[in-house]
């Protein structure tokens, strides 16, 4: 495959060149963004907290997480970003490629990662500045100077993540200013922003009103085509209706490390799980 | 005891705490208003153009305080240009950086043990280190390096405890897209918590330029005919002129003096209200 390279004087430019390549890959068939997990397990200094995860996370779809409070869906989440890093005192173990690419080791720059994988927080937590320049944080990152490229880059984020229309004509204002949903959008199109291959979101409506709710889930149902989502989700209803693979995650006792239950298409596992303990979660009887 | 009465008997507690802890923290505001009032009913009288732009004549009875000024001014000038890169450098080290081990605990330990060393002792350090050991002499470098010690502690604890207040969530985000934590730090870290910084630096710098025991050893000096001519001068500060005046003066002029403490009150004064009003702009546009 030939990548285009545009001359341009800031490696900006170079950058977006070869993320097109990789979404032009994309239209001819050779789909990104693909996790694979292979043994994978996390511990907080002593404290085994997940073993034995083994899973493919498939491209361009969308993968919940789900599992009662404490079951390790948050720290797998974040093994997918390295951002488990940033805490110190965790130790992961096992594989995890994105892509065939491993990302553990030392050849993965955890920084080169965050720009492929993005992530939504449980929280909405925009940056104390202006709605452009929030978009603008990852690009302006990644070295992209341009301010037509930029402001190109906002309109289409916002408009991925269904916020344009309501700040289209107010991008200067202070993030702050919007609601919570809309704060919440506005980190979606944040993380877009940096053109990623998956988006990770932590429970990313559970602090939002079912109106603001409904909106992000509209969200991940259209960028699912653009982009793989990998959500964690307390709410089985959210799970069955935007996710196309659910994988079921528990921690039997503090003293045990959680795993993986089991993994499947949503539809199956909301239907017809194979293990009971998936299906005693589902029908509410814990958790 | 009825219902009712007893809800009578708690209104009146209630009235009672009410009323006393009012008059508790009315005491404060006209402790304050008698300090202030006092020092303006007095030294009102010697503030004109002559005071504030002339030499003292007369070993100070008389004239202005214009090099008194200009002194405290350099002094804490030269202060705030060493204090400030040095003690918000460490704040950052040590509430983004520093591992949690011993090192980092002895380094707080360190500061809050600066933070507590009385002001005459760095004076007499001040002495030791910078005025002869160092060489510099009695000097605005050796007193501002001298006021430096004592105002770094402040400034080092004000800059941790404003980036404490940064909620983690925007460290994680700005991770979260690619950024560096040096990138973090300086694009999203410290403009939210610049409020906070700013106002403890100044509340900081402001207590240095008031300090007499640091400078008395290390170059402030009674009387000068000019002003300091570099960082190697000697100088007057308002501080020291007021103690001088009193100490050494005999016959000294009450309306001068108390003029000399109005200066230095209304400077430290408007510094503070200015970060107070700065901090309050900016509070409205940033919460949390």
């Amino acid at each position: 495959m030939v990548i285009p390279m545009q001359l341009s004087a800031d490696g900006g430019a170079v950058i977006t060149a070869v993320r097109d390549a990789e979404y032009t890959a994309e239209v001819t068939g050779g789909a990104i963004g693909s996790f694979s997990l292979t043994d994978v397990s996390v511990a907080y200094g002593r404290d085994r907290v997940i073993e034995g995860v083994t899973m493919d996370v498939p491209a361009h779809a969308v993968t919940a997480l789900i599992g009662p409070s404490g079951c390790g869906k948050s720290t797998l989440l974040r093994c997918l970003n390295r951002m488990n890093d940033e805490l110190g005192n965790v130790h992961v173990g096992g594989r995890i490629t994105l892509d065939g690419q491993d990302i553990m080791g030392k050849a993965m720059d955890p920084v080169e990662l965050r720009m492929r994988v993005g992530q939504v927080f449980q929280r909405p937590n925009p940056f104390p500045m202006s709605i452009f320049d929030n978009v603008a944080y990852g690009p302006r990152t990644q070295g992209i100077r341009s301010r037509t490229e930029l402001s190109d880059l906002v309109e289409a984020t916002l408009r991925s993540s269904a916020l344009w229309d309501e700040v289209k004509n107010s991008l200067k204002k202070h993030a702050f200013e919007l609601s919570g949903g809309q704060q919440q959008r506005l980190c979606i199109a944040r993380a877009l922003a940096t053109r990623p291959e998956v988006i990770l979101m932590d429970e990313p409506a559970s602090a939002l009103d079912p109106i603001s709710t409904q909106q992000i889930e509209d969200t991940i149902a259209a960028l699912k085509s653009s982009v793989t989502i990998v959500i964690v989700t307390h709410n089985m209803q959210q799970a069955a209706r935007i996710s196309d693979k659910t994988a079921f995650m528990l921690r039997e006792s503090l003293e045990a490390p959680a795993f993986l239950v089991e993994m499947g298409d949503t539809k199956r596992m909301f239907t017809n799980p194979e293990d009971t303990r998936t299906e005693s979660y589902i029908t509410g009887r814990f958790g | 005891m009825s219902g009712t009465a007893r809800i009578r008997q708690a209104r009146a507690a209630e009235f009672v705490a009410r009323m006393v802890l009012g008059a508790m923290a009315a005491s404060v505001v006209a402790v304050a208003l008698f300090v202030l009032g006092y020092i303006v009913f007095h030294g009102i009288g010697a503030i004109d153009w002559t005071f504030l732009t002339q030499i003292p004549k007369d070993r100070g009875r008389e004239g202005g305080i214009f090099p008194v000024i200009v002194g405290t001014v350099y002094t804490t000038l030269g202060t705030a240009a060493l204090t400030l890169p040095i003690g918000i450098l460490a704040g950052v080290y040590l509430s983004e950086y520093a591992p949690r081990n011993y090192t980092t605990r002895a380094i707080r330990l360190a500061i809050t043990n600066m933070a507590g060393v009385p002001s005459i002792v760095y004076g007499l350090f001040g002495l030791a280190a910078f005025v002869l050991a160092a060489g510099f002499g009695r000097s605005i470098l050796a007193a501002a390096l001298t006021l430096t010690c004592m105002t770094l502690p402040v400034v080092i604890t004000a800059t941790e405890e404003a980036l404490r207040q940064v909620p983690q969530d925007l460290r994680q985000a700005s991770l979260a897209l690619g950024a560096t934590r040096l990138r973090t730090i300086y694009r999203v870290v410290l403009p939210a918590a610049a409020p906070g910084i700013i106002t403890g630096s100044i509340l900081g710098l402001a207590r240095a330029a008031g300090e007499t025991a640091p400078i008395l050893f290390t170059g402030a000096v009674f009387q000068m005919r000019r002003t300091p001519d570099g960082p190697l001068s000697q100088f007057m500060a308002l501080p020291y002129h007021i103690y001088a005046q009193v100490t050494s003066v005999p016959g000294w002029n009450p309306t001068l003096v108390w003029g000399t403490a109005l200066v230095l009150v209304a400077g430290i004064s408007a510094a503070s209200i200015a970060a107070g009003i700065w901090r309050s702009a900016q509070r409205r546009k940033v919460t949390w």
